[in-house]
């Protein structure tokens, strides 16, 4: 049996129903479990002798629109004794974007929950300190949502410059 | 930070800096995102009492380009001239992470010879990166000379880029499947010689630094993080290499043929600014003991795949090959379908674990692109390793740790 389905079936055996899904693809493993039970897993996969997931390798999210649930957000660990990467991936529907924070287990989750609530809008319950972190601060809305237009800058010429002036978003004062 | 108007209210700052600081008895002091020293545009808040720093906040995001959100706009092979542009001093890794990812979500073999060329100009870059690296951390301790001399070796690496891809930088050389075209006949003399002058040249540097005693008072026991600590903030790469932890990729989860080649890791002893340097300098020697082997055993043979239904068939077939024209015009119009599923890849970029999170959704764009850089886990360690540190030591730290804001903020 591989070290992925070993890994798949204790986290069975210790969370049971709350292992949604699993995900071969591509030699990934993947498993879907819902927001309350992330941290329990996450603490389980790290504090565990021999996997020891001791790195949150990345942390961010998907956005499915419209389809629900929604929003996904996908955790890379990764077992430094094992030299193993592991996907865990928490569904998050659109109306309730809320999960807990890792902050407890991997203090690097801080600044990629930050990420993802910039990008997403995805909410971390319990976030030190839940802020924008590469858009501005007054930033309307979450550019990686896929409802969110990629938008582009209207060329102007000389025949229309002073049309598209008028309505060109300029920095206010 | 910036409220309404454009102006710092207490409130924004209560959580991020002391209660000390509020009522005055320590100076706050906002250093970038213009500093010569915060290597492009980092903006930290500091706290500071006296010269010691209490607190630093970092703050990201100047250099934010949307490159995630852009690469979900275009086919996967177009999307490929974003990733030169995060990480500015790694375009080839960045391609390699990307390219990677995507030939293991379509499932796509390359051609021994490219992954070897892979290799060969990967090593070259991240040769060039640490140039850069142990030239900008001299320079932020005031020695001039090592900057010029770095510069000077980093030039023959961007030459033979220019060499094999057209560009010095933004190379987008590396392509799904394998390479934009073989490299020329001058590639292997250029980088014979490359091999052959740089040993001496990583001698002068340590000649100017490893035992100099001006070097080593600014830079032996300040900064320092245990293996355990700095994992669990996700530093990676030379700055994890230095706490003392022998964790590389390129040795735990080879990948593009690095198994075949023998070379050590570097470790330092404590993970001080000295270490993070030291471990860098002897990267460099690595780095070119990997090209040396690629090099010595460069098979030969195509450098693309010849699977049509991803990549686009020689120009030479077109005039005679019907099937060749119908490849050609799918992949130039519309581009590759990858099927839904997603893959995590990541490869040892000269600053650490550099991921790639990519997601198909059936169609010929990506659903998802995520980049896992290594910047931004060092930009996020930062206020730990600064606290309680004069302003000078932490100038040294922030080079130490070797940040591209193109790779922390994308």
């Amino acid at each position: 049996m591989s070290l992925h389905a070993q890994i798949v079936e204790s986290l069975r055996e210790d969370f049971g129903e709350q292992i949604l899904e699993v995900v071969e693809f591509r030699g990934d493993t993947t498993v879907y479990v819902p927001p309350r039970a992330i941290v329990p897993v996450c603490t389980f996969l790290r504090d565990h002798k021999t996997y020891a997931f001791n790195l949150l390798a990345a942390l961010t999210a998907v956005d499915h629109w419209p389809e629900e649930p929604r929003f996904e957000v996908v955790y890379q660990l990764y077992s430094i004794s094992q030299k193993l990467f592991f996907g865990l991936k928490v569904p998050v529907h659109g109306d309730a974007a809320e999960v807990p924070t890792l902050e407890g287990v991997y203090p690097n989750a801080n600044w990629h929950e930050r990420e993802v609530f910039d990008m997403f809008g995805v909410k971390f319950n319990g976030h030190s300190d839940l802020r924008r972190i590469l858009m501005p601060q007054d930033w309307e809305g979450h550019p990686l949502r896929k409802d969110f237009p990629l938008g582009y800058e209207e060329i102007q010429f000389s025949f229309n410059f002073d049309e598209i002036d008028k309505r060109k978003p300029y920095a206010k004062e | 930070m910036l409220g309404e108007h454009n102006e710092i209210t207490v409130d924004e700052l209560k959580g991020l800096v002391s209660d000390r600081a509020i009522e005055g008895e320590t100076m706050l002091l906002n250093m970038g995102p213009q500093h010569p020293s915060t290597h492009g545009v980092l903006r930290l808040l500091l706290e500071l009492d006296g010269e010691v720093v209490v607190s630093c906040v970092p703050d990201i995001g100047f250099l934010h380009t949307g490159i995630e959100k852009n690469m979900e706009a275009k086919s996967y092979e177009k999307a490929l001239v974003m990733t030169d542009r995060m990480d500015y001093l790694n375009n080839l890794g960045n391609n390699l992470c990307y390219c990677l990812a995507v030939e293991k979500l379509v499932d796509l073999d390359v051609p021994e010879r490219a992954q070897a060329i892979r290799v060969i100009l990967t090593e070259l870059q991240r040769i060039a990166s640490h140039l850069v690296f142990t030239a900008s951390h001299a320079l932020d301790l005031a020695a001039m000379s090592v900057f010029l001399y770095c510069f000077r070796e980093r030039e023959h690496i961007l030459d033979i880029f220019e060499l094999c891809s057209g560009a010095r930088m933004m190379t987008s050389y590396f392509r799904p499947g394998g390479l934009w075209r073989d490299v020329p006949d001058e590639f292997e003399p250029a980088v014979r010689d490359f091999l052959k002058m740089m040993p001496d040249r990583i001698d002068q540097y340590e000649a100017l630094l490893t035992n100099n005693p001006l070097y080593l008072d600014r830079v032996k026991n300040i900064g320092v993080i245990d293996s355990a600590e700095a994992l669990s903030w996700g530093l990676t790469g030379p700055s994890l290499r230095a706490t003392g932890l022998a964790w590389d990729l390129r040795k735990a989860n080879p990948y593009s043929g690095y198994e075949k080649y023998a070379f050590d890791v570097p470790v330092g002893e404590k993970g001080d600014t000295f270490d993070r340097y030291i471990v860098r300098i002897r990267e460099m020697r690595e780095s070119l003991k990997i090209i040396e082997q690629a090099l010595g055993s460069l098979p030969e043979g195509p450098v693309r795949s010849d699977n049509r239904k991803y990549v686009p068939p020689p120009r030479s077939e077109l005039g005679h090959s019907m099937e060749a024209v119908i490849h050609h015009f799918k992949l130039w119009t519309e581009g590759f379908p990858a099927p839904k599923g997603s893959v995590y890849n990541a490869v040892e970029s000269p600053r650490g674990e550099l991921g790639c999170y990519l997601e198909g959704n059936g169609s010929a764009k990506p659903l998802r692109v995520h980049f896992r850089t290594p910047s931004f886990a060092a930009l996020q360690v930062l206020p730990r390793l600064s606290e309680g540190h004069l302003i000078a030591d932490l100038v040294a730290i922030i080079s130490s740790l070797d940040p591209i804001l193109g790779d922390s903020d994308r």
